[in-house]
């Protein structure tokens, strides 16, 4: 039960850098408005950063990003896809990935 | 003066309606959603090495949920603390658009207390309270309250059990709970894409995206490459949409 010193680090400066975005626009978008170049960037960053994630997670293999050895979470990948247009559920489609790549790791193991 | 004085109390009475307890009702709906993907996060956290009381510091002080995977899973590969930070700035820039999209209706509070309402922001409080503001024109503060310190207890116990039970859980992958993470990021970019009304262009963004964040992760490490993905990939969303 102990916090280590570099992960307590880690936990701090993602906390401030995670609550600066959360109460900025709130405290001071009542004084003056973002320009408009700025509001249409940061409208694709969810985006952006989220298929930026997908793709890492899908084809990463360690710190590399390989295409030979990550078959099951590409294939998972496609109905978990679907799922998401269908339900339009975080929940129902977590649940649901989850449970394709158990099936599909037990069908094919490593 | 006697007419405008009431006109403020019917505001302010209605106003007085939207208790802290209403707030705490109208979480209910998305509290499965907390506590189920809280309690995968806790297990994959533990499962990545992190202590108890780590956990507990991370849900309570970082409170958000693909901030928490990603960071776990980047201490597994040993990431610097300045790459990890840097990615979590990235993923939770999108609060920027939360918190600017809410703070119209919160003009009339003080900057101290508008910034106890963002404090607490997430993706699925902001939805809460954007489709209460369409239906009545405002959001009361007590009631945002109310929504958001009940969603921050559950993911915070939801959080914590994960953690304790990931004690006994040799195998997380065998379950396929490291994909929670992957099927997080596919909803909530499929659920972001689904709620604009700029398909065509969402997916061209979308894929450049993916082809920089390969593409660079072969030069950079992968998480320096979705860094690079994000900003050329919103940078030309950006410019495709200046052209029009």
């Amino acid at each position: 039960m102990e916090v280590r010193w570099d992960v307590f680090l880690i936990i701090v400066g993602t906390a401030i850098v995670t609550f600066i975005p959360r109460v900025l626009p709130l405290m001071v978008l009542s004084r003056f408005q973002l320009p408009e170049w700025a509001t249409k960037w940061l409208s694709y960053v969810p985006i952006s950063v989220m298929a930026a994630l997908v793709a890492q997670e899908i084809f990463k293999n360690g710190e590399n990003i390989s295409f030979s050895t990550n078959h099951v979470e590409l294939l998972a990948a496609i109905p978990t896809f679907f799922i998401a247009i269908k339900t339009r559920s975080l929940l129902v489609t977590v649940l649901a990935g989850i449970i394709v790549v158990m099936v599909l790791r037990f069908l094919f193991p490593a | 003066m006697g007419l405008a004085n009431d006109q403020i109390e019917t505001v302010a009475d209605s106003r007085d309606k939207d208790t802290f307890l209403q707030g705490v009702k109208d979480c209910v709906p998305t509290l499965l959603g907390y506590l189920s993907i809280g309690f995968a996060a806790g297990v994959i956290e533990r499962t990545a090495g992190l202590s108890i009381a780590e956990i507990a510091l991370m849900s309570l002080i970082l409170y958000a949920g693909s901030a928490q995977f990603i960071a776990a899973g980047m201490m597994v590969a040993s990431s610097s603390i300045t790459t990890i930070i840097i990615t979590i700035f990235f993923v939770n820039l999108r609060h920027l658009l939360l918190s600017a999209a809410l703070a119209p209706y919160f003009r009339h509070l003080s900057p101290l207390r508008n910034m106890l309402v963002g404090s607490l922001l997430t993706d699925e409080s902001f939805g809460v309270a954007i489709n209460e503001a369409a239906k009545k024109n405002y959001i009361s503060e007590k009631w945002m309250h109310g929504l958001n310190i009940t969603a921050y207890l559950n993911w915070c116990a939801a959080n914590i059990a994960g953690a304790f039970l990931g004690q006994w859980i040799s195998n997380p992958e065998r379950l396929g709970l490291d994909f929670a993470l992957t099927a997080m990021f596919i909803g909530l970019l499929v659920l972001s894409m689904l709620s604009r009304k700029k398909i065509a262009r969402d997916v061209v963004v979308a894929i450049i995206a993916v082809v920089i964040a390969v593409g660079a992760s072969s030069v950079l490490s992968s998480s320096m490459g979705v860094i690079v993905a994000t900003i050329f990939a919103s940078t030309i969303g950006m410019v495709m949409e200046k052209w029009k």
